[in-house]
């Protein structure tokens, strides 16, 4: 008999750690090849990076790059805690690592907000 | 398009083993990138640090191969199990994914090793 779900499930801690993990990979796949794009304007020299790095000096472009850090450390904290679960001999889910992944992603943050500003 | 069990279980294998890889790779990648983008980005300032630079063109070349590996699994998942994409059709696209990564990956390695001067 199929059992109906009553969103129990839905507002556990690791369901929205789930959530996270994939929202972000997705935003990663889709800029991987763009940023991958850019990074080939090289093929003419330093003046055909600098004609792609001219887009970088929009603020929203900024703010998009910070996100994207953001993102990248928030999804690499969160595979690691999957890993753990999946690999490791330790029994549970790892909340405490749900909040370490945003905590490590926030000061990832930062620091790349502080480099880009500084 | 091989969508067995045992298909499945290769492709969730080799997605953790390329996420232990990529686990690395990313860390220092974000500890590259903060110190990097400190008072802008220009392309003479990237390509003073990778043009010829062999170790580093080996590492993002590993990293585009990890990327290949990782992201399409998680790609073709989305597909079918939030778009409901058949999985043949789901497999495709993420056959079609890696290629992009790998192709664009490997040409930006090679853009900002070479710098256009081959």
């Amino acid at each position: 008999m199929k059992q109906a779900m009553d969103g129990r499930n839905r507002r556990h801690l690791s369901y929205w750690a789930f959530w996270v993990h994939r929202i972000s990979g997705f935003a990663l796949a889709i800029f991987l090849p763009i940023h991958f794009t850019l990074l080939a304007q090289a093929l003419h020299g330093a003046k055909g990076l600098d004609e792609g790095l001219v887009w970088t000096q929009n603020p929203l472009i900024k703010i998009a790059e910070w996100g994207l850090v953001s993102l990248l450390a928030l999804h690499l904290a969160g595979g690691v805690r999957l890993l753990l679960i999946e690999f490791a001999p330790w029994r549970g889910l790892r909340g405490a690592w749900v909040a370490g992944a945003f905590g490590f992603a926030l000061a990832t943050g930062l620091a790349f907000a502080l480099s880009l500003i500084g | 398009m091989n969508d067995s069990p045992r298909a499945q279980a290769r492709r969730w294998y080799l997605q953790r083993i390329s996420a232990m890889v990529l686990a690395i790779l990313v860390l220092v990648h974000l500890v590259i990138m903060v110190y990097a983008v400190r008072g802008g980005l220009s392309g003479a300032e990237i390509l003073a640090r990778t043009q010829g630079n062999a170790w580093l063109a080996v590492y993002y070349a590993l990293f585009v191969l990890a990327c290949a590996v990782h992201v399409p699994t998680g790609l073709a998942n989305i597909a079918v199990e939030w778009a409901h994409w058949p999985a043949s059709r789901a497999l495709l696209m993420a056959r079609g994914m890696a290629l992009l990564l790998l192709v664009t990956g490997w040409r930006a390695v090679y853009a900002v090793f070479t710098g256009g001067a081959t």
